[in-house]
């Protein structure tokens, strides 16, 4: 049905106000084919924390959506400074986020650890000084 | 508990999505900090929050809420009503306080979940 089609997008750096936009639309994108709604939430709401953190830590990145028949896969890519310690990271709760950040309603530690949690695989890729990225799949139902 | 009666029951101004105040919803959640907005609500239909910013229009979106009311008389940008417009989203603010707000919405019968993660 919906085999091995693609979104990329440019996710701004500069710009707080746009962050998440890449998500919604990706959103629109699954609604229109016709995936389930909660696999439709998990996967805009990972995205969507991905996308906040290259924003606010990164400068921004490329995201990128496949969707094929086993499952939608999000791939988060940025040139910023890198994940020194990934398991402190991941603690909920952890954030390097600064004040302006959390007056803004983020930066809670939440985010990499919510990723997690609402997708059946993470990996990251992390080196200082040269980027980060973050793979995620959300696995669509096999029945039929 | 219909969007109507949450209008009522705070006092509140309809800034967008009229048309959608019949919708039923049936919990709610109040929070400034969308990263926990994120992590532990569940099927929550409402927002109430201080904060004022399109993020807490996109943060509803992503968790597929109905309807966010501003609290504290605060009145969001032409730019925040529009995106909650796009989305159909009911947005609604309120002169009453965070903590007010929510102790009046829950006596009235419209209550939370229990922290649960999805998993």
């Amino acid at each position: 049905m919906s085999d091995g089609l693609s979104f990329r997008f440019d996710v701004d750096g500069d710009n707080f106000t746009s962050a998440g936009q890449a998500s919604v639309q990706v959103k629109k994108d699954l609604r229109r084919l016709g995936i389930d709604p909660e696999i439709i939430r998990r996967v805009s709401i990972a995205m969507y924390e991905g996308e906040i953190n290259m924003v606010i830590h990164a400068g921004g990145g490329v995201a990128e959506v496949r969707v094929t028949e086993e499952a939608i896969e999000i791939i988060l890519a940025d040139k910023g400074p890198g994940i020194a310690d990934i398991e402190q990271a991941m603690q909920a709760g952890f954030s390097t986020a600064p004040d302006t950040i959390r007056s803004l309603g983020f930066g809670a530690g939440m985010g990499l650890p919510n990723m997690k949690r609402y997708t059946d695989y993470m990996d990251i890729q992390s080196t200082v000084g040269v980027g980060t990225t973050i793979t995620m799949r959300v696995n669509l139902p096999q029945d039929e | 508990m219909k969007i109507s009666t949450i209008r009522e029951l705070l006092e509140a101004e309809v800034l967008c999505g009229a048309e959608h105040l019949d919708v039923d919803v049936h919990s709610a959640c109040g929070s400034d900090m969308m990263s926990d907005v994120l992590a532990f609500v569940k099927d929550q239909a409402v927002l109430l929050t201080g904060l004022m910013n399109t993020q807490v229009v996109r943060t509803a979106e992503m968790m597929d809420m109905r309807c966010v009311v501003f609290v504290r008389d605060k009145k969001p940008t032409p730019e925040i009503i529009e995106l909650a417009e796009e989305s159909g989203i009911v947005l609604l603010a309120s002169p009453k306080r965070l903590y007010e707000a929510c102790g009046i919405l829950y006596s009235n019968g419209l209550v939370g979940n229990k922290v649960k993660e999805t998993d």
